[in-house]
């Protein structure tokens, strides 16, 4: 298997491993137990799939797109995470987690968000099982992503801007971190991506393998075979690594798409931060450069371990797209298939229409992470401008 | 048999003072900030028995606000771990150097590398908070050769069957984080600082300093019964942030050196 289990130090390759302060190493040990244990208990497992199907929304739809594929010559299966509950594939973890966290008799999440939509959707869990929530959002993103703000309020968690930095996800991520230091004690920090120290960037894809599991099962039904190509957009990396590991041990070529301001992969250096060592956009004496993409869910410097190792051992690629070809991106899937993508998730099929010239006749699986409601704002604004010119 | 070939200046310094019945009093001050190199320099005049020098990094995860606004001003200032350190060699202290950074900063050069740097540049010792015990072997061992000793940290949530391996790893000399948390000054003494330093002690005769939290001379003397000294950060780098210069810095030093020294 590719995608296998990291190693006893939770490393992929030579990516991952455990680099926070000595104070977190006890809840990150105990934290790979309860994980461990958990999955191993049916009835964990069991409960977890039910408040995936029942309150989540799952399975979520495969979605043949015939008016784009025949407009692009290239057949285009889409996975409908953004018909989840909250709107993103986020939820899957974070109920996961949220379960986990309960069962290790924690009364308090921590999160921290960038789109807002893990933010959003680790509220929405601590609500559903009477847990207290805070969430540490950049305020950079604060600002874009305003309406996500006012969601997590309403679901009755606490929204801490974050000010240090370049106020974005990944200070997001440090206050998170500063916070859980010092609460560790009846605190689980609820991390949103396939990043961080281990067991997180394993134990976030483990459940996020559904997506993966289910598009499988989905092409198989609709095609008798798995697609050319899967794509997915990646940030930290948590909806790729989901749909990628339904696939993997296929022949499948694997897309991994970052927004050109925050390529980590693509750029190739390695780095630790964030408790993990993977591929970190830095400078020439190893501070952390600030990511720059128009969504606020890819505005990170680094990348979750597995990809990094996947990258390096060529089993998976990682192309970037501009800003420009997201919101070009964005307006075609709305106008073509009545369906307002993500930003984070139009910077997938970004890829999939610059390619297209060499994707003629192939079948590509593409992850919808996410929905666009929470981006019109924002959109109305950069297309707003445009059209005065 | 000399069992101490290995122990490097900054722990035999430390030892050599508590032996002679001294509380131990480390200060630290982030480099690159306006004004750090006379700050270095009268802390060590008023008393301190170590100077930690930080480098600057852009993700300071084990810090609170004063030093993440001291940090992120020295960056701006445009500090880079070349310029801090290039500056240590001409302080004129008298007293052992330790640099507390993140981990990033030693792994992007490479361990040798940095590790060489550090030892060119007048520095006795590495701390690294994102790096644990777990982590830290190729760190250490690198550091090791290069003749640069690594203070590792034990938390107030280290278990007791990981204490003895982290105690004897650490040189220089053992930092007991007092409390679970970030830098920064609290207005008591977190009751886990004696049980952490109380936890050291009992597992090893390095100097055993309580850092994170210290916020008074008073604390840092209650600190100090059980503990061989301590460490004092955010109240001297707030100093700084006040305007307070190398003189405010100078008397804060010397308020708590002289608490210390009464006992
Ligand atoms: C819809 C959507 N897709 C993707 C991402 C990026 O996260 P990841 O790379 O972990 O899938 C986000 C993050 O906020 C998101 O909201």
């Amino acid at each position: 298997m590719v995608m296998t289990d990291p190693n006893m130090e939770g490393r992929f390759g030579e990516f991952g491993g455990r680099f926070v302060p000595e104070t977190l190493i006890p809840a990150c040990e105990e934290l790979e137990t309860a994980f461990r244990e958990a999955w191993a208990d049916p009835s964990f497992v069991n409960e977890f799939h039910r408040i995936l199907t029942d309150y989540g929304g799952r399975p979520s739809p495969l979605t043949e797109c015939y008016r784009l594929s025949e407009q692009l010559g290239v057949r285009i299966l889409l996975k409908r995470e953004d018909l989840n509950h909250t709107g993103s594939h986020k939820i899957n973890n974070v109920i996961g987690q949220a379960l986990l966290a309960r069962r290790m008799g924690k009364s308090r999440l921590v999160a921290e968000t960038g789109a807002g939509q893990h933010g959003v959707a680790t509220a929405t869990a601590a609500a559903l099982l009477d847990m207290d929530c805070k969430v540490y959002m950049g305020q950079v993103d604060v600002e874009r992503q305003e309406l996500n703000v006012f969601r997590m309020h309403l679901l009755g968690s606490e929204v801490e801007a974050v000010s240090s930095g370049s106020q974005t996800l990944k200070d997001a991520v440090n206050e998170a971190l500063r916070d859980w230091v010092a609460t560790v004690e009846n605190t689980h920090y609820c991390l949103g991506s396939v990043m961080g120290p281990h067991p997180y960037p394993w134990m976030v894809r483990t459940f996020h393998h559904v997506i993966g599991d289910e598009a499988h099962e989905q092409c198989l039904k609709l095609m008798n075979r798995v697609p050319d190509v899967v794509v997915a957009c990646v940030g930290g990396g948590s909806n790729a690594a989901g749909i990628f590991s339904g696939f993997a041990d296929t022949d499948a070529r694997l897309v991994g798409v970052e927004p050109a301001g925050g390529a980590a992969v693509g750029r190739g250096v390695p780095g630790v931060v964030h408790g993990m060592n993977s591929y970190l956009m830095q400078d020439e004496v190893g501070q952390v450069q600030e990511a720059e993409s128009i969504s606020a869910g890819l505005d990170y410097p680094g990348v979750g371990p597995e990809h990094a190792y996947l990258s390096s051992i060529g089993r998976a690629e990682y192309p970037a797209v501009n800003d420009q070809e997201v919101v070009e991106a964005f307006q075609l899937l709305s106008k073509t298939e009545g369906i307002i993508p993500a930003l984070e998730s139009a910077h997938a099929l970004a890829w999939v229409v610059r390619e297209a010239p060499a994707l003629q006749g192939q079948a590509v699986l593409l992850n919808l992470s996410g929905r666009g409601d929470k981006d019109v704002d924002q959109m109305m604004d950069v297309l707003g401008t445009e059209s005065n010119q | 048999m000399n069992l101490n070939t290995d122990v490097g200046r900054m722990e035999s310094v430390l030892r050599g003072r508590r032996d002679d019945g001294a509380k131990l009093l480390v200060v630290y001050i982030t480099g690159g900030y306006e004004g750090w190199e006379a700050a270095v320099e009268t802390a060590a005049a008023a008393g301190a028995d170590a100077i930690e020098i930080g480098i600057p990094f852009s993700d300071p995860v084990m810090d609170g606000p004063v030093i993440q606004e001291a940090s992120q001003a020295a960056l701006e200032a445009g500090a880079t771990p070349a310029s801090v350190l290039a500056a240590v060699p001409n302080l004129d202290t008298g007293v052992p150097h330790a640099v507390m950074t993140y981990y990033n900063l030693a792994h992007h050069p490479g361990h040798e590398r940095f590790a060489a740097t550090l030892a060119n540049s007048a520095i006795d010792a590495a701390i690294l908070p994102d790096l644990p015990l777990v982590e830290s072997g190729p760190w250490r061992q690198a550091a090791s050769e290069a003749g640069v000793e690594t203070i590792m940290l034990a938390a107030p949530t280290t278990p007791d069957d990981r204490l003895p391996e982290l105690c004897a790893a650490s040189k220089g000399f053992v930092y007991a984080v007092g409390l679970l948390g970030v830098t920064g000054e609290r207005s008591a003494l977190a009751s886990t600082a004696t049980q952490i330093a109380q936890r050291c002690k009992s597992v090893t005769d390095k100097p055993v300093l309580v850092g994170v939290g210290i916020g008074s001379p008073e604390q840092a003397v209650e600190a100090s019964v059980v503990a061989d000294g301590v460490i004092i950060g955010s109240a001297v780098v707030r100093r700084l942030l006040d305007g307070g210069g190398a003189d405010g810095v100078g008397e804060l030093v010397a308020s708590y050196r002289a608490a210390l020294d009464a006992g």
